[in-house]
């Protein structure tokens, strides 16, 4: 689970509490859904329980009390098996761009499918262009960039793929209705 | 929607029995960034050096500032080409004898500066694109993307109203032509400079404001395009 990993990496520099582990995972992962700090003690807990983190120590500094973690060694070990582990490469075609240009030829023909990957396509480079915008702002750090790469890259590979199959459509309107 | 910079209307433009355009209509707003995308052959480098005046179009007009191009001779064409726009080509194009630095100062000795303060201000662009170190070096001496970082330098280095770039990345690798696109998109929204960017690539047309679909000489109202 990446949440769990993500912070057994931020407590790899030492002991940190909840709320102190939100803020790091916010400010180093600016791109990611913020953590709830539900979240971060529910997923401490669970690390706790299987022996990963320990709690190292207590702190009140004007406010309540508040419980540090620590890594175990165990904890340590998890967290270098996980930066060694290359994540699998999906194994399935499960988008559902994919799967509603299937159903449009099914349901409605070549006509609905053609309009559907064209209005795609154009939310897809206005999406791109807004993340290319946000790269290039004045003051853009290296994460900001890295990350709307990351995301640009993605949309890039759809963007080609909507297009072949716009030259496609009918083609696999015959393949899909016979 | 900013104010009308260079305008085509109706240009058509063949070569020999074959057209290329059939018909343009394109206006480019102060400052504003468009890309013109389309497939292989679709006529978008032609469309660039007609709005550049490069070429003259068979039919149509190029209006620049109020302007028609076509009605210009050569020679003010090329003088405009020197002093209010920029040119950048797939191949950076630097003249092989001289040093990057020269290279860059050329246009501005061109339109009359001195040689000091050319030098000056060439080599404050070489350092905007990252190359300052090559300032002293050949065309030769250098990789692709260093070449073509001086290249965009030398389009930029007069602070032109509308730079022309005629796929700028397609030579470079991924990081190179994301790093050039960017310290020019940087500079020319600084400049307050107008580009037409001629791309097949999504995310290099992703730094325009706007994109054009170019198929078999026309514009593609769908704006589908295909890249690749």
């Amino acid at each position: 689970m990446s949440t769990a990993h993500v912070l057994l990496g931020l407590l790899a520099g030492g002991p940190r509490h909840g709320y102190d582990l939100k803020r790091a995972h916010d400010d180093r992962l600016p791109q990611a859904k913020p953590l709830g700090y539900g979240q971060v003690y529910a997923t401490l807990g669970r690390l706790e329980r299987d022996g990963l983190v320990a709690r190292s120590g207590q702190d009140q500094e004007a406010g309540p009390e508040r419980t540090s973690y620590e890594l175990t060694d165990l904890g340590r070990e998890r967290l270098s098996a996980w930066l060694t582990e290359v994540e699998p490469p999906a194994p399935y075609v499960s988008s559902v761009l994919f799967n509603k240009v299937v159903v449009a030829l099914l349901a409605a023909g070549a006509e609905r499918a053609t309009d559907y990957l064209t209005a795609q396509r154009i939310a897809h480079m206005t999406r791109m262009r807004e993340l290319t915008a946000v790269k290039t702002r004045p003051g853009a750090s290296v994460g900001d960039v890295v990350a709307a790469d990351y995301a640009i890259g993605h949309l890039d590979a759809d963007l080609r793929w909507l297009q072949t199959t716009l030259a496609r459509v009918a083609e696999l309107q015959k393949e899909v209705t016979t | 929607m900013s104010t009308a910079l260079l305008s085509g209307s109706g240009i058509t433009k063949s070569y020999g029995a074959t057209p290329a355009l059939r018909g343009v209509d394109v206006t480019v707003g102060e400052g504003e960034i468009v890309a013109i995308t389309g497939p292989s052959g679709c006529g978008k480098s032609t469309l660039l050096h007609c709005l550049a005046g490069i070429l003259r179009a068979d039919q149509g007009s190029v209006v620049y500032r109020d302007q028609d191009l076509n009605l210009w001779s050569e020679t003010s064409r090329s003088r405009l080409r020197r002093t209010e726009f920029g040119v950048l080509f797939q191949f950076g194009q630097l003249v092989p004898e001289l040093t990057a630095a020269e290279n860059v100062a050329l246009p501005l000795l061109l339109a009359g500066s001195g040689r000091r303060d050319a030098r000056e201000v060439a080599l404050g662009w070489l350092d905007r694109f990252g190359v300052a170190e090559l300032a002293d070096k050949r065309p030769g001496a250098m990789s692709g993307g260093q070449q073509q970082r001086c290249a965009a330098a030398r389009a930029l280095v007069t602070g032109p109203r509308v730079i022309f770039a005629d796929e700028p990345t397609g030579a470079l690798d991924q990081l190179n032509g994301e790093q050039v696109m960017a310290a020019m998109v940087q500079a020319v929204r600084e400049q307050g400079s107008a580009v037409v960017l001629v791309t097949h690539e999504a995310p290099i047309a992703a730094y325009a404001d706007r994109e054009i679909v170019l198929r078999d000489g026309v514009i593609d109202p769908s704006g589908i395009g295909i890249f690749g």
